[in-house]
């Protein structure tokens, strides 16, 4: 009994010092999970549903009922410049503040050091003019989609979907004071419309590369600052605008929303 | 007509009745291409129509369980007495008794359609049941709801087994399946077609005199032989009371407002009332608003107005041919084909 304890503690010795030796083999063709953490704060405010209340930048107070968006196409690339896409048809995903399983996004990706991070938030234009069968997975309209991330009357996904209150927000038809900003937009099928498809490239260099390796799953953290919605070059006014969907506005939104990320730090 | 005439043409329509019952019994004829028509606009050769998945499509087609409280099916607003139009509702009318904004359209030849929809938001037939049956007026339902519904429904596993291969009910499979459905109605089986393809029948002097107002005046928008050119355009009926903008909505382009598809002329008889909003109920209404109606504003068809003047120049007795011509595009064969109706799952 006693040489199984300390077999056992040998290999529980052996397993915590290996932390520190394992490094990347550098061998591409070994292919790691890499973890990208989308987490939603509001400022200096972690995300709460209903119960938080947040002020944006004109000053109105809210709360956040529902939260989702699309993250795809993910690429890493080392600091020689070596980028890797990962396969297309595993690179969407649905982010939601309600499932917080959905938080982390997880992709196969060869072993290597990664600097920087990059992803569409959104469904790229080709995917959203795809035959139905290409459509699995979070964009199958029957799966995945809580409450609606798809729009069946113009064929397009909604990118990026928020909704809440707010005392400022006028009263809506159903008696609340509602806000609702549905963003999509991929360009149009047959007629060119507008574009709210947003890459975005995040360097990891100053929060901490990511090592990914066997028996490892590097956490790259990124913080999602909402309140970002809010500013940028055209600030957003719940009171002016309670509803934005499939409108010119909408772009507003998107070129705020764009600035979101932040790479906060990454866990090897 | 000549005793000699009629003879002859109850021969043929003998001929036709007795081919397809023929053709009945030989089974099942996948998609046919019409030899008058152009090639289709839909990708056939991914999703090839076999008789078990038009059947499987013909039955989710009258499955009311695609609505919340399973009331309504797709046909309870596309009847096929009506060319699968809702007759006589201006509007769509759908579950609890909610109503739409636009006209429900007629499902014809949607195999050469290149948008749905009035204003073509849907670009692809595969994803066109989806805006139904989520649509809160319509059916009201989440898809989700929808497939897990028919896999707990027989014989629906084994009807997509039959059809795909896998009871597994996806949502590709349930939108194949649609499609192969309404890919298979065809209407071109009208006097007009009869004529075209020079199968012993002719106009009548008025139809012909009808058929060559029709090059003169319709044609431009809607083109021969499906009878509209798929585009949008405002015909200057007016903006209507919800103040609808059409296309605008699609393409957010100021050009496209209040501009809506060109409908097809084929089975007018059946379709009333017509325009996005159904608000004419007679051809004659329609027929009065191109000549004396039609309302100027920005984005009007130039066609319709042409040297300063709004609308079509029509005389009373040139509508009258017109009207004549229009009713040779009725097709009665398509109405009443029993591989198309509800009774014959």
């Amino acid at each position: 009994m006693k040489n199984i304890i300390a077999i056992i503690l040998i290999i529980i010795c052996f397993s915590s010092c290996s932390k520190d030796v394992v490094t990347p083999s550098g061998d591409t063709s070994i292919k790691s999970t890499l973890s990208i953490q989308f987490d939603n704060i509001a400022g200096d405010k972690n995300v709460q549903l209903n119960t938080g209340s947040y002020t944006n930048v004109v000053g109105e107070v809210f709360n956040i009922s529902l939260l989702q968006y699309f993250i795809s196409n993910i690429k890493v690339k080392n600091a020689a410049g070596v980028e890797y896409t990962v396969p297309q048809d595993s690179s969407y995903f649905l982010v939601s503040e309600a499932d917080a399983a959905s938080q982390f996004v997880k992709v196969r990706v060869p072993e290597g050091e990664y600097s920087s991070v990059s992803f569409v938030l959104g469904v790229d234009s080709l995917r959203c003019t795809m035959d139905i069968s290409k459509r699995t997975g979070v964009l199958d309209p029957s799966a995945g989609m809580d409450d609606g991330m798809y729009w069946g009357w113009n064929s397009g996904y909604i990118f990026f979907k928020m909704e809440g209150t707010s005392n400022v927000a006028p009263v809506d038809p159903s008696g609340q004071n509602k806000f609702r900003y549905h963003i999509g937009g991929f360009g149009g099928y047959n007629a060119p419309t507008l574009n709210n498809i947003k890459t975005i490239t995040v360097d990891l260099t100053a929060g901490g590369v990511a090592k990914v390796r066997t028996g490892r799953e590097s956490n790259i953290h990124l913080m999602v600052d909402i309140l970002k919605m809010f500013n940028g070059s055209t600030n957003i006014s719940i009171a002016t605008n309670p509803t934005v969907m499939f409108s010119d506005f909408s772009v507003n939104i998107a070129n705020n929303y764009v600035n979101m990320f932040h790479h906060d730090h990454t866990e090897n | 007509m000549s005793k000699l005439q009629w003879l002859i043409l109850s021969g043929f329509i003998f001929l036709i009745f007795a081919c397809s019952k023929s053709e009945q019994i030989a089974g099942f004829i996948g998609f046919q291409q019409p030899a008058t028509f152009p090639a289709p606009a839909y990708n056939l050769a991914n999703n090839p129509v076999t008789k078990e998945g038009f059947e499987l499509g013909r039955k989710l087609f009258y499955e009311s369980r695609l609505s919340r409280n399973n009331t309504i099916s797709c046909g309870f607003c596309h009847l096929q007495t009506s060319a699968f139009t809702h007759h006589g509702h201006d509007v769509s009318h759908g579950i609890d008794d909610r109503l739409g904004s636009r006209n429900s359209p007629p499902i014809m030849n949607l195999a050469w359609n290149t948008t749905f929809m009035w204003d073509g938001g849907v670009f692809d037939m595969d994803l066109q049941p989806i805006a139904p049956i989520t649509n809160f007026v319509e059916m009201d339902e989440t898809m989700e709801n929808v497939l897990n519904k028919l896999r707990n429904t027989p014989p629906y596993p084994a009807m997509f087994k039959k059809a795909f291969g896998s009871d597994e009910i996806t949502t590709a499979h349930m939108m194949k399946a649609l499609s192969q459905f309404m890919l298979m109605l065809v209407s071109d089986q009208s006097k007009y077609d009869s004529v075209t393809r020079k199968q012993g029948v002719s106009f009548t002097t008025e139809e012909e005199q009808g058929y060559e107002l029709y090059q003169q005046k319709c044609s431009s928008c809607h083109k021969e032989p499906l009878f509209t050119d798929h585009s949008f355009r405002n015909n200057g009926i007016g903006v209507g009371p919800n103040n609808d903008k059409g296309r605008y909505a699609i393409t957010l382009n100021p050009d496209d407002k209040y501009k809506f598809k060109v409908p097809g002329l084929r089975n007018l008889a059946y379709t009333a009332p017509y325009m996005h909003d159904g608000r004419f109920y007679t051809l004659q209404a329609v027929l009065n608003h191109y000549t004396s109606e039609v309302q100027d504003g920005a984005t009007l068809d130039p066609l319709l107005k042409q040297n300063g003047r709004l609308g079509i120049a029509l005389t009373t007795n040139e509508q009258q041919k017109l009207l004549a011509f229009l009713n040779t595009l009725n097709d009665r064969n398509f109405i009443t084909d029993k591989r198309f109706s509800e009774e014959s799952q």
